[in-house]
């Protein structure tokens, strides 16, 4: 018999709030996080892209300086993220060899790595601190929200571009089912807005140009859009086997019913036309979770406003869900908040899981003229869900080929 | 030339910047490890930071035998000379 995993404690923090009540009312109001860069490296090294959507509430207001000064600041957004998640689960008492952690990053400690670079050609290799290979670590989230909490579970980081923090939801459910652990804290965590990482998604065309408008740059489905708006933060979610979370008698806002993991074996960025691995990973995930195509009532798209991206997504979406998708109410809620890349799966799941327990799907914005060739129910304005049992889906694919989904039932 | 007050008041802002201890707890014989609680990572970090900020070196191999914050002022002002 297949232990039941439920979600019991949700934690934010990104460009449309640094907490989840924040977050999910601005969600729920349809609101811009991108703004233009007022650093100084901008101009400095002309970049072509001149705004991001930086976190509402920087780490440096909730963490400790000292505390900070040993963290990456993507590792400073995944504790602040999980401190809040673990607070809401109202866990006390616990069995840490039963806590796990499943969190991720896309890119990781790209902050630490090219500061100490600098230092390096700048004061010599004695200057280079000597907490720089933990904070650089790709890891460093994961191995720090295990110390933090004392989770003593195993402590993982998938890296699947941007479908890593979807693939945590994955690795954290099997980690339950397979009875290595009770409790898991699931997330990703990113903070990619530095020069190098704005000037590579750049070279590749994946960024959107709209410098005049930032707020307007970020538009999923709609025939004008031109890239996405690089963004940052973390989310997280406790993942509890529900004989636990009973026996302790806590609230639970949702069951994680269904996850998977799939590989396009296509191309190293470009998406499959045909969106066959975005396929296959719905099936996969709704076989995991017992779900008929009737059952789901709601998507969180991947929809991060590329020419290129949103359309095989929709061309998945009808293949696993056959005409039923125009059934379907879908949130493409990077238009809000920007692609937060590794971050981006457990923020959007932190959102599914409110939509399902709320029975309300957030805002699109920035819709105007909706791509005929993606003729998907746009949410565009909060819509209340159905009552009854539903099942929401949150997508999220990466560079790499990289398709992962996650399947929220209401409880 | 920094006078001994002028090395431990210096530390003790050094100290106080990696780990947030109030710099009137930095005293002559207090232990980094024992008394500081400071681990190896932040020893090496104050080492570094002081080396700048006195213009002197620390090498790695003497970093061991500065147990105290006595140690660490007499090597500096030692070193100064």
């Amino acid at each position: 018999m297949t232990r039941k995993v439920v979600i019991t404690g949700l934690g934010a923090t990104t460009p449309i709030g640094g907490d989840v009540p924040t977050m999910w009312n601005n969600a729920l109001k349809g609101v811009s996080g991108a703004r233009t860069l007022e650093d100084d490296w901008v101009a400095k090294y002309e970049l072509p892209v001149h705004f991001a959507a930086r976190c509402s509430t920087p780490a440096l207001e909730v963490l400790s300086r000292v505390e900070a000064k040993r963290m990456d600041p993507s590792t400073q957004f995944g504790v602040i993220a999980a401190r809040e998640a673990w607070a809401d689960s109202g866990i006390t008492e616990f069995d840490q060899d039963r806590l796990a952690v499943a969190f991720a990053t896309g890119i990781g400690g790209v902050w630490t790595l090219l500061d100490a670079w600098d230092t390096l050609k700048e004061k010599g290799p004695r200057r280079v601190l000597p907490m720089t290979v933990p904070m650089l670590m790709p890891n460093g989230v994961a191995a720090a929200v295990s110390l933090d909490l004392g989770a003593r579970a195993g402590a993982h980081t998938p890296v699947s571009a941007c479908a890593s923090g979807t693939e945590a939801m994955h690795l954290g459910l099997e980690l339950i089912r397979s009875g290595k652990a009770d409790v898991v804290m699931c997330g990703g965590a990113e903070a990619a807005i530095h020069p190098m990482p704005l000037a590579a998604f750049a070279s590749m065309q994946a960024l959107s140009r709209r410098n005049d408008d930032p707020q307007g740059a970020s538009r999923p489905y709609d025939t004008a859009r031109d890239g996405f708006v690089m963004g940052e933060g973390a989310g997280a979610l406790v993942l509890e086997a529900e004989e636990h979370a009973l026996a302790r008698g806590a609230r639970i806002y949702a069951e994680l019913a269904g996850t998977s993991v799939t590989a396009d074996a296509y191309h190293i960025t470009a998406p499959d036309p045909e969106g066959l691995g975005a396929t296959r990973a719905l099936k996969a995930a709704m076989f995991d979770g017992r779900i008929q195509a009737e059952d789901v009532v709601h998507v969180n798209a991947h929809a991060t406003s590329t020419p290129v991206g949103d359309k095989p997504e929709y061309t998945a979406l009808r293949a696993a869900l056959g005409a039923h998708v125009d059934n379907v109410a879908v949130s493409a809620t990077k238009s809000q908040m920007g692609h937060l890349l590794g971050a981006s799966g457990a923020v959007e799941a932190v959102l599914t899981v409110l939509a399902v327990h709320e029975r309300k799907a957030p805002v699109t914005i920035n819709l105007e003229n909706q791509d005929p060739e993606i003729p998907l129910d746009v949410v565009t304005s909060a819509r209340d869900l159905p009552a009854g049992s539903i099942v929401a889906l949150s997508n999220s694919f990466g560079f790499g080929g990289h398709n992962a989904v996650v399947a929220i039932r209401s409880v | 030339m920094a006078s001994n007050e002028e090395i431990l008041a210096g530390l003790a802002e050094i100290v106080n910047e990696e780990t947030g201890l109030a710099p009137e707890a930095v005293e002559l014989d207090k232990s980094f490890t024992e008394d500081l609680d400071i681990d190896s990572i932040s020893m090496m970090t104050i080492v570094v930071n002081a080396e700048e900020k006195f213009g002197v070196r620390i090498p790695d191999e003497e970093v061991k035998n500065l147990k105290t914050v006595g140690d660490a002022v007499s090597f500096i002002s030692g070193a100064q000379a």
